[in-house]
């Protein structure tokens, strides 16, 4: 096993807890905003942890541009994304969970 | 928009969008394989440069903005604190949701700022949502007033009362 090997693998390895960690967090969190919450900044961590996996296992090629514009895409395509749910819900008038509030 | 302004931001757009389809598709991807860089996949490129061109090009490239480059340089360093704030942000939410009692207590936070252009305001919104504990929930452009959704006291201090992020964008965009 090469060393670019063991890095890859523990590069993906941790994109894809911190992409079960938000999974979890979606089950686990009370409402939706809290949910948005997991699944929008775990969710960036994890593919982008995972693509520089992909990266480093193909050396340097016309693929490794191919994955780095898809990183940068992520980076602004996420918050964005996220922003438009929590504002849709904002508008429609979903009431926010507050501390001491039963489970929804 | 003047017409020379047009064009000249129809022309920059039709470059960038045709270069990058080449890096992308057209491109020989490995030594053994011959890629798509011939006539048809060229027409093709060019065909879908026009499109988009046509449809956004007042999107790239808006107006002649003032100090571009200065400001460009002064993005880099704020990029690179951005993508540790990510960092950061990721392993909040982490430790959040696997404390078995959760320490969270979600408020929606109110303040306004001093940014005015759709750049600054844009950056701001981004980065708040990227950072530890908070999403952007609305902005409104004219008043500079952000309604923010954090998930506990501490995030909501870090934008109330540190108001760090806030003077970095307005220090990157020149409008402090």
């Amino acid at each position: 096993m090469h060393s670019i090997d063991i890095i890859s693998t523990v590069l993906m390895a941790g994109g894809a807890f911190f992409m079960l960690t938000g999974a979890l967090g979606l089950l686990r969190l009370p409402d939706f905003y809290t949910r948005l919450h997991a699944t929008g900044k775990c969710d960036t961590l994890g593919e982008v942890l995972i693509i520089v996996g992909c990266m480093v296992y193909q050396g340097w090629s016309f693929i490794t541009i191919k994955l780095f514009f898809l990183m940068l895409f992520i980076f602004i395509a996420n918050p964005v994304a996220t922003h438009a749910i929590m504002k849709a819900a904002y508008v429609t008038g979903v009431k926010p969970w507050k501390k001491g509030d039963e489970r929804m | 928009m003047s017409k020379s302004e047009k064009a000249f931001s129809m022309v920059v757009t039709f470059c960038i969008m045709f270069v990058f389809c080449v890096l992308l598709s057209a491109w020989v991807s490995y030594h053994d394989s011959p890629g798509h860089f011939n006539l048809l996949h060229v027409c093709e490129g060019i065909i879908a440069a026009l499109i988009v061109t046509v449809i956004s090009h007042e999107l790239l490239i808006p107006e002649k903005g003032e100090k571009v480059l200065l400001k460009t340089l002064r993005l880099i360093p704020y990029l690179g604190w951005e993508l540790w704030q990510i960092a950061l942000a990721t392993f909040d939410v982490t430790y959040r949701v696997l404390h078995p009692k959760m320490p969270i207590d979600p408020r929606i936070i109110e303040f306004e700022t001093t940014l005015r252009s759709d750049f600054a305001l844009t950056t701001l919104a981004n980065s708040i949502t990227l950072t530890p504990g908070t999403i952007t929930i609305l902005v409104e452009p004219e008043k500079g007033k952000f309604v923010v959704h954090a998930i506990a006291q501490a995030p909501a201090d870090a934008l109330l009362v540190d108001q760090t992020m806030q003077r970095k964008v307005a220090h990157v965009y020149m409008e402090e």
